[in-house]
């Protein structure tokens, strides 16, 4: 690693650092300051006053799974398009404008095309609806 | 090669006087000056993020006619001090059934986040601590850290609550996530580039050179970026992941003293950070309105008033929409994101780029006042 690039990322771990030693100061300061009477219920974890049932760690709606998946997809696309719009004014100002936007184009149609299906699927929906899985497989 | 502050500030004299006086040694001169200053903007930033928790209190009060916090200080104003010692006075409790490490980690997670987003900050055009050439991308990337914090915090507490705030929270943080960063790309793509430095040399001057007005499309993408960090940073009306009513407080319900506190700085910290990005890209960031000729400090200090203004003004404008507007629906807010927001942000983005190419890079008021790059 060059020296030059050596400079731009130690302030990012100069305030990497300052956040750091911040939360122990603090957490130092608590521990001096605050009391300590620990004992079973209070540490048992909140449950409106009731008995806590079960643990939390169990099966959980598999919307977050595809909310994940779909969020993971456009991450990527949009990240891939980061390096091209960076270069499209300069592109355009060499006169290759519009062959850049044939290809910016295409590739954002990938992307249309891809939230277009998950529309239809009715994966943009928080409650899928049933209605919508009865229709395609009485199709 | 990136501009930062060391290299900004080695173009004067003094430099060389300091150099000197560490023995010309450069790594321990960049080091301190990097210190100093990182250790400044920590400390104003929570100076900003204590009064942050104070305006809200008084603003919600405005608006809700009531007097609010009044006791601390003149005008309640301490009120925030006040509430820092109580924290930390307060006893740590965990819950046994917990995941103690993670338990830990996640707040230090969500400072962390929150902290390395300031470096690329720019507080004026030479008072930026590193004005990395891909600036934007780092900051939506490393901003994420506070996402995973939210789910961390919500998992490991291991208590019901926590959990489904922790998801919904993880759920809303990288869905908005998609809108925001198309709307950047716009951003990118009108300036040409990643780095803050050329973002804003391209806003200098009297407000209408500023991108929210340098095309119809750039004006829609700035309110499709600010309701999207709105809920990337979980303000209401997109609270959801702290919902009260339905889930006691989300993802700090296990939480006590300064460890929640911690989670709250970072969350104020975060929405000036939001609105700070909101100015540099689309409100001209610290250059100033009119050409004037200046030193170079009261020049920098100049800049970095109005900055800290603008990013101020939109910091109440967030807090004005929290107290106006009820909270959404979870299908609502799913459905604003990705059947609303994305569509109306892919559609801004190619509405650039086909402006660039039609008009040949061109603003508004180039094309009406006759001007041009």
């Amino acid at each position: 690693m060059t020296p030059a690039q050596f400079d731009g990322l130690m302030p990012i771990v100069i305030l990497m650092g300052l956040a750091v030693l911040m939360f122990w100061g603090a957490h130092f300061a608590s521990v001096l300051l605050a009391p300590k009477k620990p004992s079973h219920l209070k540490s048992t974890p909140y449950e409106c006053g009731e008995l806590p049932v079960g643990s939390a760690w169990s099966a959980f709606n598999v919307r977050f799974y595809v909310v994940g998946l779909i969020f993971i997809i456009f991450d990527v696309e949009s990240v891939l398009m980061f390096p091209v719009a960076s270069i499209f004014s300069e592109l355009n100002a060499r006169g290759d404008g519009v062959y850049a936007l044939e290809v910016f184009l295409s590739f954002i149609t990938i992307l249309v095309v891809g939230i277009a299906y998950c529309w239809r699927k009715g994966d943009l929906d928080w409650v899928k609806s049933y209605q919508v899985s009865l229709k395609e497989n009485n199709k | 090669m990136n501009q930062t502050l060391v290299s900004y500030l080695s173009q004067y004299e003094f430099y060389d006087v300091l150099l000197g006086f560490f023995g010309n040694n450069q790594t321990l001169l960049a080091v301190t000056i990097y210190f100093l200053f990182a250790a400044a903007i920590v400390g104003l930033m929570a100076t900003v993020g204590g009064l942050g928790t104070y305006a809200e209190r008084k603003i919600s009060a405005d608006i809700q006619q009531r007097i609010g916090p009044n006791r601390v200080g003149p005008y309640g104003i301490l009120q925030f001090l006040a509430d820092g010692v109580k924290m930390l006075t307060k006893e740590d409790v965990m819950p046994f059934t917990a995941d103690k490490f993670l338990f830990y980690l996640a707040p230090m997670l969500a400072l962390v986040g929150v902290f390395a987003t300031l470096a690329v900050l720019p507080w004026s055009s030479g008072f930026i601590m590193a004005d990395l050439n891909v600036g934007i991308f780092y900051l939506i990337a490393i901003s994420s850290l506070v996402g995973v914090s939210v789910f961390l915090g919500g998992y490991a507490s291991n208590s019901k609550w926590s959990m489904l705030g922790g998801l919904r929270g993880a759920s809303q943080i990288i869905s908005y996530e998609i809108p925001v960063t198309i709307s950047i790309l716009s951003i990118t793509l009108l300036a040409g580039g990643m780095g803050f430095g050329t973002i804003l040399s391209h806003q200098t001057g009297t407000p209408i050179n500023w991108f929210i007005f340098h095309n119809p499309f750039a004006f829609i993408a700035f309110f499709v970026y600010g309701i999207g960090a709105l809920a990337e940073t979980n303000r209401a009306p997109f609270d959801l992941p702290e919902a009260e009513s339905e889930l006691v407080s989300g993802y700090h319900t296990e939480y006590t003293g300064m460890r929640f506190g911690m989670f709250a700085l970072a969350e104020y910290i975060e929405v000036f950070v939001v609105c700070g990005v909101a100015v540099a890209l689309f409100l001209g960031g610290g250059n100033l309105p009119f050409n004037i000729e200046l030193d170079i400090i009261p020049l920098q200090l100049a800049q970095m008033v109005i900055f800290i203004t603008k990013a101020l003004l939109l910091y109440y404008v967030v807090i004005w929409i929290r107290w106006t507007f009820p909270r959404l629906r979870v299908d609502q807010l799913m459905t604003i994101c990705w059947k609303y927001l994305t569509p109306i942000a892919l559609f801004n983005l190619v509405g650039c780029a086909i402006w660039t190419v039609v008009f040949n890079g061109k603003s508004i008021a180039d094309l009406v006042f006759g001007g041009g790059h």
